[in-house]
């Protein structure tokens, strides 16, 4: 009679037992609940374990990270071959960009980040000054790498690697947004001719793939332009680009505008606003919450399809690394350059759909019941 | 500005009265924008004339009629390269059309199948389809593209050392092979009794749906259609003594000869582009799915209604309504990145009358025009099928 | 106010100055200083960066010493890589000055695509690499065969008439790039590669086991690749035909890229020497340039054999030979007009 007696109701808390609760527990009711349940998990430890080994042995283990040419590799192991991405990687950074102004471009490539701060965290101190100054970005940025105004010029033929992919993508995004909010608004105006063409550009847009575009942008836009003028090439990818996205935004935008009910807008009316008062104070603020994460998913959409501008000659990444692969001493190696540019997107990608999902996850505490 | 005085200005100034009233502002406003966008499309048009004529090239479709002079490698109708450009253009369209429908199939099926998935209990299922919508969804669909493409060339084997699946199919980097068929006249009345069935399990499901919501009487809907559709036929089939003869391909010189073929850009394109489009489509259906309230299931629960038939009839005709607005952007997204096939050598639109055909006559506004309009003319006929659809299986609200 | 002027200059900078496409050529590129040069993305040993961005190649090398000739600085060339598809767009929308992209000359091409061809730099022809291993020793028992072709250039069409022709059956898998092919190929997807001759030579020695491969005897086309300019600016086209000239007149006379400088100090006894040399003559005038347009294109990137040499002669992982590019005097057939 060791055991300490407890008054009624005073006995501590004791833990599950171990069929509810602990691993084993957590193994049973999610791996092996039913009999077709275990046969489901058999079956993918089965898949895991014949690909993963593979796998991480061609990646890591028996991968070369040093070597003069493919031979080298291919003699060193029977993996990978980094050392080719190795060789390269300066090239895949910042494209052929002049050697002594590259620091324009690490510079720019930090004023990103800061630029980046106040808009994606709303807990910044003075951000609205820091919101003026990421509005104010695209253009600083655009001074330092093109130069000019005290600075080198540099002629956008050399703009290449993920240096490009990120112009390409920034740009895209920062001038996609207003628009598509204008294209948004045009599309829910009352006003008919604005409306009809507002449908019209985002209907043609949304038809037609974006590859076809970039086409016309490098095959045909020259004819359209005034005798003797000249598009840069890089700046017609950007306006294709810009234009292709801005077609999914204001589509996105405006299912954020549908939401809205229109007591708000007739509310406006009632106050004497403005119609650009009312849109710009009541309507879009809050359409525009609605729509972050579709907006983002566009965003996300827009920095993966830079990868086509290799189609008509632009050395994105992947350009690079066909570039790359014509030299003779590494000539077939594309899948580690595949790979490469893979991860390359999906770390930054992935970064951008989780902050989605953050956004996402703060929005719905708002709008919870 | 004071009222009085901005009264007194729009006396003075009958244009300032007019845009001060709202109605006839929207109307100048509407005037200039039209004279503005007529303006721009003007310039660009004139701009076009006087830029052609200083080089001396017009513009023209006769070249459409000349022979293409190039070959075709996988062609669904007749096509040499003696035949026109048209012709070659017809070939492109097709062949967009046939990866556009098998991507489309497939990459519902898989989408559904990762949805679910997803949903799934089984924690290794879950995660596992949880890495790879995460995988797929953050790369561009080019590289998916590439890789696919690179895989089947590097992994498969060469023709002379094909895997053989079955008796007559055979797999290798040149496609997959299999046994054509060759119908003998019999199978004309299988053939009959297959559309007989078709037609016959559309009516049913409407008669078998009337007697439920009037009675509440179930049938067994699915297995009586297959029946009809597949099982009749099949039936008839060998009681005729199975009129098809079948032509096996064989290896001869370099490559398997006869029978039909999946070639390996097909086969890239194709899984590459549903494996993309399967994982957004596999989040779409995880949503429809979740935002059919958990109360809808214990409701058919408490009506007594079984685990199968409460989703069959009750949770999936509600997650469909979600589901199917954003499967339709889906399905117009894989279309168009179909036009992707000139990166691997599919022959699509892309590559044919906006690739070699432009190319070898150098009339670049005439191909990129017509492919243009092909793409609208594709996604207005997609959005219009999936609005149609979209409107069967709407709530009808009381 | 100033992140205005910032967006202005930029825009000035982005957009270029205005180009008039089809007047004095040359007037604008001595005011942009740099002549806009119509390349291929890459083309291992014609035009191809390397790992420090530089672009280099045979093509290239034109390209420069046109710009040594007109401008007096190699350097002064922007590369404006072209893929198959807007090569000519790129040249007729006045975006490119000349172009070298090694480029088949055609009538079509010449008449329709509005082009004037500049004199041949490379006499190629359309030939097929195959595995040793397939036994086959003519071209015309291909019959079955998966053939990889390069899209959006004549070797397409030559395959196609030649295949009619013979009445052979086969499977064509176009692709975009020279890379492109090689990986397919090298990857069993095609038994067989078709391209011009310099690009299979190039293509073979990238391969694993070069002697496991074989080049069929048959050349099934003529492919004279020269550079271009756009129509109607006869003084520009002057200028990149005699500088091409020039630079195998060089050979011919044996001016060579070390010997150049000293030869051009003072007249010699060759006269043919003196007036490429301009020491006598006063040839560069007659196209709008002065008379050391050659030295300085020679002493650029030297003569015809120098350029061949130094990026797909025998001692380049490419090795050609050359073959019907040797001099005319040699048993080839490079016969340039003679400056005088």
């Amino acid at each position: 009679m060791s055991a300490p007696q407890y008054a009624p109701g005073k006995h501590p808390d004791l833990p599950a037992p171990s069929t509810l609760a602990g691993p084993l527990a957590w193994v049973r009711a999610n791996l092996l609940s039913s009999p077709s349940n275990i046969t489901l998990t058999l079956l993918s430890l089965w898949f895991l374990w014949s690909v993963i080994p593979g796998a991480l042995n061609w990646f890591f283990f028996d991968a070369v990270y040093s070597g003069e040419n493919r031979a080298a590799c291919r003699a060193a192991g029977e993996g990978a071959c980094w050392a080719f991405i190795g060789e390269y990687l300066k090239l895949f950074t910042y494209g052929f960009y002049p050697e002594e102004s590259r620091w324009r471009v690490n510079l720019a490539f930090v004023l990103m980040w800061l630029a980046l701060v106040p808009i994606l965290f709303d807990r910044v101190p003075h951000r609205k000054y820091g919101l003026y100054y990421a509005a104010a970005f695209p253009f600083i940025a655009g001074w330092l790498l093109v130069g000019g105004l005290g600075l080198a010029p540099v002629t956008t033929d050399k703009f290449g690697g993920i240096m490009l992919t990120l112009v390409v993508g920034v740009t895209g995004i920062a001038f996609s947004l207003p628009i598509g909010i204008l294209l948004a608004l045009g599309r829910s105006s009352k006003l008919t001719i604005i409306r009809v063409f507002c449908v019209g550009f985002i209907e043609f847009i949304r038809g037609v793939p974006l590859i076809t575009l970039l086409f016309v942008a490098s095959t045909m836009l020259s004819y359209f332009l005034p005798p003797g003028t000249n598009f840069d090439l890089l700046l017609r990818v950007l306006i294709m680009v810009t234009l292709f996205a801005s077609g999914y935004m204001a589509e996105v935008i405006r299912g954020g505008l549908q939401a809205i009910p229109s007591g708000q807008t007739e509310a406006a009316d009632a106050l004497g606003l403005k119609y650009w008062q009312a849109m710009r104070l009541i309507v879009l603020p809050q359409a525009l919450k609605i729509s972050i994460p579709g907006i983002v998913n566009t965003f996300i959409g827009l920095y993966k399809d830079t990868t086509l501008v290799i189609i008509i000659g632009l050395y994105d990444p992947l350009g690079i690394g066909r570039a790359a692969l014509a030299n003779t001493s590494w000539i077939g190696l594309s899948t580690e350059v595949y790979i490469f540019v893979a991860i390359f997107f999906f770390v930054s990608c992935f970064a951008m759909s989780r902050y989605s999902l953050y956004l996402e996850d703060k929005l719905e505490t708002g709008h919870k019941r | 500005m004071s009222e009085a005085a901005h009264a007194a200005m729009a006396r003075r100034n009958p244009l300032a009265r007019l845009w001060n009233d709202k109605e006839s502002r929207q109307v100048i406003i509407q005037i200039i924008s039209f004279v503005l966008i007529f303006a721009f499309f003007f310039m660009m048009v004139r701009n076009a004339v006087i830029n052609l004529e200083a080089i001396g090239k017009d513009i023209s479709l006769k070249f459409l009629w000349q022979p293409s002079s190039y070959d075709i490698n996988q062609s669904l109708i007749e096509y040499s390269s003696r035949s026109s450009h048209f012709r070659a253009m017809i070939v492109g369209i097709l062949n967009t059309l046939l990866v556009a429908v098998f991507g489309i199939a497939l990459a519902t099926i898989l989408g559904f199948l990762l949805g679910i998935s997803r949903l799934s209990k089984n924690w290794i299922i879950n995660k596992m389809a949880y890495v790879y919508i995460e995988y797929v969804r953050n790369v561009p669909v080019l590289l998916h593209i590439l890789l696919v493409h690179g895989m089947i060339i590097n992994l498969l084997p060469l023709p002379r050392a094909s895997l053989t699946i079955g008796d007559g199919a055979f797999l290798n980097n040149r496609g997959f092979f299999v046994p054509k068929p060759d119908f003998e006249p019999l199978f004309l009345a299988v053939a009959a009794l297959f559309l007989g069935g078709v037609a016959f399990a559309f009516w049913f499901r409407k008669y078998a749906r009337m007697v439920q919501d009037q009675s509440g009487k179930h049938y067994p809907v699915f297995w009586i259609c297959l029946a009809a559709v597949a099982g009749v036929p099949l039936l008839a089939y060998f009681v005729l003594g199975a009129p098809i003869t079948w032509e096996i391909p064989e290896l001869q010189g370099f490559n398997y000869k006869g029978g039909m073929v999946l070639r390996p850009e097909f086969i890239a394109l194709w899984l590459a582009l549903s494996i993309y489009t399967a994982a957004f489509i596999g989040e779409i259906v995880r949503a429809g799915i979740s935002a059919v309230d958990w109360g809808q299931n214990e409701a058919a629960s408490a009506l007594g209604i079984t685990r199968g038939r409460t989703l069959h009839l009750v949770v999936i005709p509600q997650a469909l309504r979600i589901i199917v607005p954003p499967l339709t952007s889906q399905y117009l997204n894989l279309t168009k990145n179909s036009s992707l096939a000139i990166a691997i050598g599919y022959m699509d639109i892309v590559a044919t009358i906006g690739g070699i055909s432009l190319n070898q006559t150098g009339r670049e506004m005439e191909c990129m025009a017509l492919v243009l309009a092909l793409y609208l003319v594709f996604s207005l006929l997609i959005s219009a099928f999936m609005n149609w659809y979209n409107r069967r299986i709407k709530l009808v609200e009381r | 106010m100033k992140f205005r002027n910032t967006a202005a200059a930029a825009a000035a900078l982005i957009f270029g100055a205005t180009t008039a496409a089809h007047a004095a050529t040359l007037d604008d590129v001595k005011r942009k200083g740099e002549v806009a040069c119509v390349v291929s993305t890459s083309l291992a040993g014609f035009a191809a960066p390397d790992a420090s961005g530089r672009y280099t190649g045979f093509d290239v090398d034109f390209c420069r010493a046109v710009a040594a000739a007109v401008l007096g600085d190699p350097n002064k060339v922007k590369f404006v890589p072209a893929t198959t598809k807007n090569r000519f767009t790129v040249l007729n929308s006045g975006e490119g000055d000349i172009l070298f992209r090694n480029t088949t000359e055609t009538m079509s091409r010449d008449a329709d695509l509005k082009l004037s061809f500049l004199p041949v730099n490379y006499y190629d022809g359309q030939g097929f690499l195959i595995r040793k291993s397939a036994g086959i020793k003519s071209a015309t028992e291909l019959g079955g065969a998966s053939v990889c072709i390069q899209t959006g250039t004549t070797t397409e069409l030559n395959l196609a008439d030649f295949m009619r022709t013979n009445g052979i059956k086969y499977d064509p898998v176009p692709v975009e790039t020279n890379e492109e092919a090689l990986t397919n190929y090298e990857g069993g997807r095609c038994d067989v590669y078709t391209t011009d001759a310099s690009g299979i030579a190039a293509t073979r020695t990238g391969l694993d086991n070069p002697s496991a491969h074989v080049i069929l005897p048959e050349i099934i086309s003529k492919e004279p690749l020269a550079g271009a300019v756009r129509h109607g600016d006869d003084q520009w086209a002057d200028i990149g035909k005699w500088v091409v000239n020039a630079l195998i007149n060089a050979e011919e006379l044996g001016i060579t890229q070390r010997n150049v400088k000293s030869k051009a100090r003072k007249s010699g006894d060759n006269p043919k020497v003196n007036r490429l040399l301009g020491t006598e003559g006063g040839m560069g005038a007659m196209v709008g340039l002065d008379d050391k347009w050659a030295v300085r294109a020679i002493s650029a990137v030297g003569n015809y054999g120098e350029i061949f040499e130094r990026h797909i002669g025998k001692k380049t992982p490419l090795g050609l030979e050359r073959g019907l590019n040797a001099l005319w005097k040699d048993g080839g057939i490079l016969y340039a007009a003679p400056i005088r």
